[in-house]
């Protein structure tokens, strides 16, 4: 199956019941499979009127008690951005699906790109934290979007699956595994009665416990700024204390989040670090790399944010240049150059986007770093 | 001395559905809202249904804040997002009732496009438009209710924009159920949000409420009692009219009145069905066997 359809059936395996969706290239399939599937497993598919609509209505389903989701790309991911940042502000899990294609604005639809990976750390207006993972093959579109909603679940917030038209639209074997082996988190429900319940009293991991709609509870959800029990208050002391637990919460368990792969990494000179598509045009880079008797390694980013901040750091100080690929003309990149605070050469491989990166770009790259450094 | 006002002895009927612990409210003294929503707890409590099972949506706005007093599951969204968040709301938890309640600018003019499209879908939701002509929150800005020749911050000259009819185009996009009132006719609002929460469909009700405070404020009617009595003189209840002759004229007379109230499966009648086969072929939508006819019959019952 398509990498699209993967998510799909990663979704439902996950536990997800609902999607809004609204058509759009290359993420259509997304919505042209749950559209089926979540009719036979009880589910519930609406196309809404525009992607503004679907992002509220999966944070409404959220909190009706189903898992929701969405899916699509650049100019409905930039729509989404309003109610995403309702999402981080209410604590509210869900997952969104944006399969990369090549912009500003129209752009190339049909094309891929990585352009919006800034957008999805920083598109909504405020402060906060965010999930992301990046897959890289139909496969990972499976396992990575059962993550994405188990971290949703955990963590209590949007959690963004950083896809491309290519990993969307390619064909390949997808392995599903039996029902009781994939691991399906659900969020934590209040233990204490409505009375003594406040919506968000963090438990000691930073997160609240969640009741849901009809629960009981007669609770207020707010996106203006709000204490514990959920009230608004305008001040600075709350607006404080709010976005720090929404950020650290994120933050202090960065580490349990973050999830990469290491291709020959031990005795590695020179390393790709590399997300999504462009991670698979590097990991041949490396293994011809290799064979031409260069050390390089691959470090392929599975979370994109949080940023592995302090795995870069590290890896700054033991190999002599870090080399990275994206379809953008600079943005991850930024993230490694600051993480690896001149330690090593740090060298962008990119272009806008409309095509994917070749094995061969990377491998030139790699060998004038490993001449440079 | 201490400022602090005792508690009086004897509860307010609607303190177990109010959150007694956020009052004194925002709204301005002569506002309309505090009474449209002192008729959605009536209404509430007339209906006698588990209240976990009522939801309030709200979106921005002096209106939107009305979620944020209701002591039941309520929610405060963005600006013109409630429909949509009401719809994911309703449609992950069928067995309650939703409320959309919020504000002419916040519904129609932001959320205008969610508005026809619930509509259409004819989703199971109670919309209540607290219409006050303008954007109050925000000190008093032309909003799509906004008379022709209005005075707001943004036509200080009069406004040259025609308003929408709420209530006609409620009915255009396939609202089961439209009315009219003013915050003055409590009795009839009432009865109007308890039939429009016991409609299955889209039901809207607009009410016209005063804002004294801002577009008062730029047209000469900066009294709360003036803008009432101007109410008061003007609104004439033509019942069951076509809401497309229910128009407001500020000169001669402001029409209300229960004008739709009609039978239409909802989203989930037809989903259910679709989900089951009983659409048929289209486009004779014929059932295709009698097994599937009975179903048919079956879900569009209410």
């Amino acid at each position: 199956m398509n990498g699209d359809e993967a998510c799909c059936e990663g979704a439902i395996a996950a536990g997800c019941r609902f999607f809004g969706g609204y058509p759009i290239t290359p993420a259509t399939e997304v919505a042209e499979r749950m559209s089926r599937r979540l009719p036979e497993v009880g589910g519930i598919y609406i196309q809404m009127e525009d992607e503004m609509a679907s992002m509220a209505a999966i944070l409404g389903a959220s909190w009706g008690g189903m898992k929701a989701m969405t899916s699509t790309s650049g100019p409905g991911f930039s729509l989404m951005m309003e109610n995403l940042g309702l999402g981080y502000c209410t604590e509210t899990p869900c997952v969104v699906c944006d399969v990369q294609r090549a912009g500003p604005s129209t752009g190339l639809p049909t094309l891929v790109a990585q352009g919006d990976m800034m957008q999805a750390r920083w598109g909504a207006h405020g402060h906060y934290e965010t999930i992301a993972v990046a897959p890289a093959s139909p496969q990972e579109m499976f396992d990575f979007t059962v993550r994405a909603f188990n971290l949703s679940e955990q963590y209590r917030l949007p959690v963004l699956i950083m896809a491309d038209e290519v990993v969307g639209h390619m064909n390949e074997r997808v392995v599903i595994p039996p029902e009781d082996q994939i691991q399906v988190k659900n969020r934590k429900k209040p233990k204490k009665t409505a009375d003594q319940y406040l919506p968000y009293h963090p438990d000691p991991d930073g997160v609240a416990p969640m009741a849901n709609f009809g629960d009981g509870f007669r609770m207020h959800v707010t996106g203006l700024t709000h204490d514990e029990r959920g009230y608004p208050v305008m001040d600075a002391a709350t607006q404080e204390q709010m976005v720090a637990r929404l950020v650290n919460k994120i933050r202090d368990h960065a580490d349990q989040i973050m999830s990469y792969d290491a291709v020959a990494m031990d005795d590695a000179e020179v390393a790709v670090v590399a997300y999504g598509i462009s991670a698979r045009s590097a990991r041949r880079a490396v293994a011809e790399a290799r064979s031409r008797g260069l050390r390089a390694g691959l470090i392929k980013l599975n979370t994109v944010w949080p940023f592995p901040e302090k795995m870069i750091r590290d890896l700054a100080g033991r190999v002599r240049a870090m080399i990275m690929p994206e379809l953008n003309l600079g943005q991850m990149v930024l993230e490694v150059e600051r993480a690896a605070a001149g330690r090593c050469l740090v060298r962008l491989v990119s272009h806008a986007g409309g095509t994917i990166i070749r094995p061969a770009t990377i491998l030139q790259a790699l060998e004038s770093a490993r001449k440079e450094a | 001395m201490s400022t602090k006002k005792e508690k009086p002895a004897l509860p307010h009927p609607h303190d177990e559905l109010l959150r007694t612990d956020r009052i004194p409210h925002i709204w301005c003294t002569g506002c309309g809202i505090g009474t449209v929503f002192g008729c959605v707890l009536s209404a509430i409590q007339k209906l006698e249904i588990p209240l976990d099972d009522v939801a309030m949506v709200s979106g921005i706005g002096c209106s939107g804040r009305m979620a944020g007093y209701l002591k039941l599951d309520s929610f405060h969204t963005t600006h013109g997002r409630a429909i949509p968040f009401a719809t994911g709301l309703k449609l992950a938890r069928p067995q309650s009732r939703v409320i959309v309640a919020s504000g002419d600018g916040d519904l129609l003019a932001i959320g205008g496009n969610h508005f026809i499209h619930a509509a259409r879908r004819n989703m199971d939701l109670t919309v209540i438009c607290v219409n006050n002509f303008n954007y109050g929150m925000t000190g008093g800005q032309l909003g799509p209710s906004t008379p022709f020749g209005a005075r707001t911050t943004t036509s200080a000259s009069g406004c040259s924009e025609e308003p929408f009819n709420f209530c006609a185009l409620a009915a255009a996009c396939g609202a089961v159920y439209v009315a009219r009132w003013t915050s003055l006719h409590i009795r009839r609002l009432t009865s109007s949000i308890t039939e429009a929460m016991n409609k299955r469909g889209f039901s809207f009700v607009e009410v016209l409420t005063p804002c004294p405070t801002s577009f008062g404020r730029h047209n000469k009617m900066r009294k709360p009692l003036e803008l009432l009595k101007f109410y008061h003189e003007r609104a004439v209840i033509r019942n069951n009219i076509d809401p497309k002759e229910a128009t407001l004229d500020f000169k001669k007379n402001l029409v209300v009145g229960k004008f739709v109230d009609i039978e239409r499966p909802t989203f989930l009648d037809n989903y259910q069905l679709m989900v089951r086969g009983g659409l048929g072929d289209w486009p004779n939508l014929e059932p295709r066997s009698a097994g599937e006819e009975s179903s048919r019959q079956e879900c569009l019952l209410p």
